[in-house]
């Protein structure tokens, strides 16, 4: 068994599914923040089977709880302070995430115009269809 | 300040204001003549598209207004490298209204966020061309009397035709349409309309593959050209332009209330025996498309 110290203010994200824990500290650019990281990879777990977990030692605020909604809504994220879980935060789809994706459509305006925000917005909440604002191109996760 | 950047941007209500002023145009032009005097539009046309920008020029000129612009990307600063935000940044000090054409889909909403004048999208790559779905609208208005209650027929590239994709979005709205698509499988409707917008709001429709099948149940049939720039291949381009053409023989299977319409320009999709067709009203159609941009200037310069 794989041991993991405790951290005294940060986040636990739970119930990553396998395998996307890496792609998550990409996306919450965890490689340019100065702050301690454990990913652990396929944890058993009674739920899933197996699962990630990412315990970042950091301010809360300095996560954006947006880009884990847009990843995985399920997760579970708990925020540590003095060693302890002081709040589960519930995540939901967000309705618009900015510069988190790419619109990767080569006639959309956002592969020629400078410095424009990637804009995604959530057009079927149901479906987690999310379309670039400019040219609607649905987007398709490569993960 | 409002905005045109899809047909979906007005309510059914706001639309019919629109088509009120259109046919109000077509009885009084007089009435308009001056209305706009004073005011500039200008054209940024970032690829060619002569008869959207002659129709803009047309209207706003009808409308006593004057008009600026360039015509293709290579006459602008687009050349040097110059942003679609700084373009209509420095356009909304020269103009009071802007209609923008460019081949990048979703450039008229960037230039609509960074301007101080109204913008109206004339057309963005394969993604909207508004001002067509609403030429549209007010022909089928002007010539049934209403939009609704008809079977309209849609023939030709169903899959790449982006007029065909607004116009089904925008007719939707309206009480008991329904559909009957016309196209070889290869250009059959995209699945996300079929899925997300047909069978979602329970429309009903058909998909054929023979014109003449179902030609004679048509209130309206909706002609397209097949679009040779939308082909990566010849060979593929040359052996499926020819499967739809309407000609009299087929016409003579259509009801004597069936109007044609097609957002031109043609290529050999309706033989030019069909033209002298009291039911061909696409030339009409584009006088219509006049009226309407007229009226939508008016509209968005807020002058009724």
């Amino acid at each position: 068994m794989l041991n993991v110290g405790q951290i005294e203010e940060g986040i636990v994200l739970d119930h990553i599914k396998a395998g996307k824990s890496l792609s998550l500290y990409h996306y919450l650019q965890l490689d340019k923040l100065e702050c301690t990281t454990a990913i652990i990879k396929n944890a058993k777990s009674t739920k899933m089977g197996k699962k990630d977990i990412l315990k970042i030692e950091c301010n809360p605020s300095l996560l954006n709880m947006d880009v884990i909604g847009f990843i995985d809504h399920t997760i579970t994220v708990n925020v540590i302070r003095k060693g302890k879980i002081s709040e589960k935060l519930n995540l939901e789809l967000p309705k618009e995430i900015t510069n988190i994706i790419k619109c990767k459509n080569p006639r959309c305006i956002t592969s020629i115009e400078q410095e424009l925000p990637h804009i995604f917005i959530l057009t079927d909440h149901e479906k987690e269809i999310y379309r670039c604002k400019y040219c609607e191109e649905k987007y398709i996760s490569i993960d | 300040m409002k905005h045109l950047m899809s047909p979906l941007d007005f309510s059914t209500k706001e639309l019919d204001q629109i088509f009120d002023i259109a046919n109000d145009i077509e009885k009084n032009p007089k009435k308009y003549a001056h209305i706009c005097d004073g005011k500039k539009l200008s054209t940024l046309f970032y690829e060619p598209s002569t008869r959207t920008r002659l129709s803009f020029e047309s209207a706003m000129l009808s409308l006593g207004g004057s008009v600026l612009g360039f015509s293709d990307s290579t006459s602008s600063s687009a050349s040097k490298g110059e942003s679609v935000s700084d373009t209509i940044r420095i356009l909304s000090c020269y103009s009071d209204i802007c209609a923008i054409r460019h081949p990048k889909e979703g450039a008229p909403l960037v230039a609509a966020s960074k301007s101080t004048i109204p913008v109206i999208n004339a057309g963005d790559g394969g993604h909207q061309h508004p001002t067509q779905t609403l030429t549209d609208l007010l022909t089928i208005r002007s010539l049934k009397g209403s939009l609704g209650n008809f079977t309209i027929g849609l023939c030709g590239d169903l899959k790449f035709g982006r007029t065909v994709h607004s116009l089904i979005h925008a007719l939707i709205r309206y009480p008991n349409v329904s559909f009957v698509f016309i196209s070889p499988e290869e250009l059959r409707i995209p699945d996300y309309l079929r899925e997300d917008v047909l069978n979602k709001n329970n429309i009903t429709y058909k998909e054929v593959s023979k014109l003449d099948d179902v030609i004679g149940t048509l209130d309206l049939l909706y002609m397209t050209r097949v679009q040779k720039e939308r082909f990566f291949n010849e060979e593929e381009y040359i052996r499926l332009k020819d499967y739809y053409i309407l000609n009299q023989e087929k016409m003579n299977l259509a009801k004597s209330s069936m109007f044609v319409l097609h957002p031109l320009p043609r290529v050999n999709e309706i033989a030019v025996e069909v033209d002298e067709d009291p039911r061909a009203v696409y030339f009409k159609q584009v006088q219509y498309g006049v009226y309407v941009r007229m009226a939508l200037i008016i509209t968005l310069l807020e002058l009724v």
